[in-house]
């Protein structure tokens, strides 16, 4: 179990971070409101960041040895079939996924 | 109060605002418990002190990332790759400000939380809808959505300790998130040229730094996305 002291230091940072990266927009995107380079972030960052987010989660679910790979590629599946074919609810989509996930890895 | 309240009259009693704020918390908050257990039993199935899941979800107050983080604090990750972690995770909460009705919060110690509880769920319920926000409407919002996070994390811990035993496979739910929400973002074709070079960019990092690919991974995708900009961005936005 990591220490203490190690704990504190992670919640410090990631306070600091997170209130600054909600504060500071508030601040210094007043005169940067709907600049071009502003607009353009917006709008790209979003489907990519996710997507390498879900992309790096999904090799973590893999496994080191990759042992959990097809699991993971068939939960997936299962996730953004439910998602796109059941109307896009997040719970719904999400639970079916993991449950698909949890089964095949506990029982095979 | 009807369902056509919160639409029909735009600023009433504190006590009906508060209920319209959260109403307009419901469905994402149901979203939110279940996670929120599961971010329990994960920090408790990562043999992580119980503490840590209420306190993560006040320090952090961010879904995604606490669950991220889980993994990482669990073995012991150097502090800089957790701060550098945080920041691009989170930097996507750098474009809220531009939208999120923070103007009719008038008390400082309000918008102070107003602004620290900025969450994905507050941003994209007030982005969404066409109500007319008050004070009392969207701090009841956002301080619902904080007791959701924060009780269903709560709710976790204490299911890993009433039923304890590792489940395996439960941190799939974090991909299974991220999987909706990238769905979600792309919406057409207009995201396509974003998803394949955030492809190309983890698929470089994977082979550059296979131990810490995501991390990789995030900052090539910005800098690539700041090179976009430079070659074409200034056109096409100009032209939107």
């Amino acid at each position: 179990m990591p220490e203490t002291w190690y704990l504190v230091a992670v919640l410090v940072i990631v306070f600091t971070i997170t209130v600054g990266l909600r504060s500071v927009p508030f601040v210094v995107l007043g005169p940067l409101r709907g600049s071009a380079f502003v607009t353009a972030m917006a709008r790209w960052m979003p489907a990519g960041l996710l997507g390498v987010l879900a992309a790096g989660t999904l090799l973590g679910a893999a496994g080191t040895g990759g042992e959990h790979l097809l699991p993971a590629l068939c939960a997936v599946a299962v996730t953004v079939l439910v998602h796109l074919c059941l109307g896009r609810r997040t719970l719904l989509s999400v639970g079916a996924g993991t449950t698909t996930f949890l089964v095949l890895v506990n029982l095979f | 109060m009807n369902q056509r309240t919160s639409t029909a009259v735009p600023s009433g009693t504190p006590i009906a605002e508060i209920g319209a704020g959260v109403r307009a918390s419901l469905a994402a908050g149901l979203g939110m418990v279940p996670l929120g257990v599961a971010f329990g039993l994960m920090v408790v199935q990562a043999g992580l002190p119980w503490w840590v899941a209420p306190a993560l979800s006040v320090a952090a107050f961010a879904g995604s990332l606490e669950l991220l983080l889980v993994g990482m604090v669990a073995t012991a990750t150097p502090l800089a790759a957790v701060a550098l972690t945080t920041f691009l995770v989170n930097f996507r909460h750098v474009f809220y400000a531009v939208s999120f009705p923070l103007h009719v919060v008038r008390h400082p110690l309000a918008r102070a939380y107003s602004v620290y509880a900025l969450i994905d769920e507050a941003y994209a319920v007030t982005a969404a809808s066409s109500e007319r926000w008050t004070s009392w409407r969207l701090l009841s919002l956002q301080i619902a959505f904080q007791v959701y996070w924060v009780g269903g994390g709560l709710v976790g811990v204490l299911l890993a300790s009433l039923a304890p035993g590792r489940i395996e496979g439960l941190e799939f739910a974090l991909c299974a998130l991220f999987v909706t929400l990238t769905l979600d973002a792309c919406r057409g074709r207009a995201q396509v040229p974003s998803l394949l070079l955030a492809g190309t960019c983890f698929t470089a990092a994977l082979v550059i730094a296979p131990d810490s690919a995501l991390f990789v991974g995030l900052l090539l995708f910005v800098l690539a996305l700041v090179g976009r900009y430079l070659l074409t961005g200034r056109r096409t936005t100009s032209d939107a």
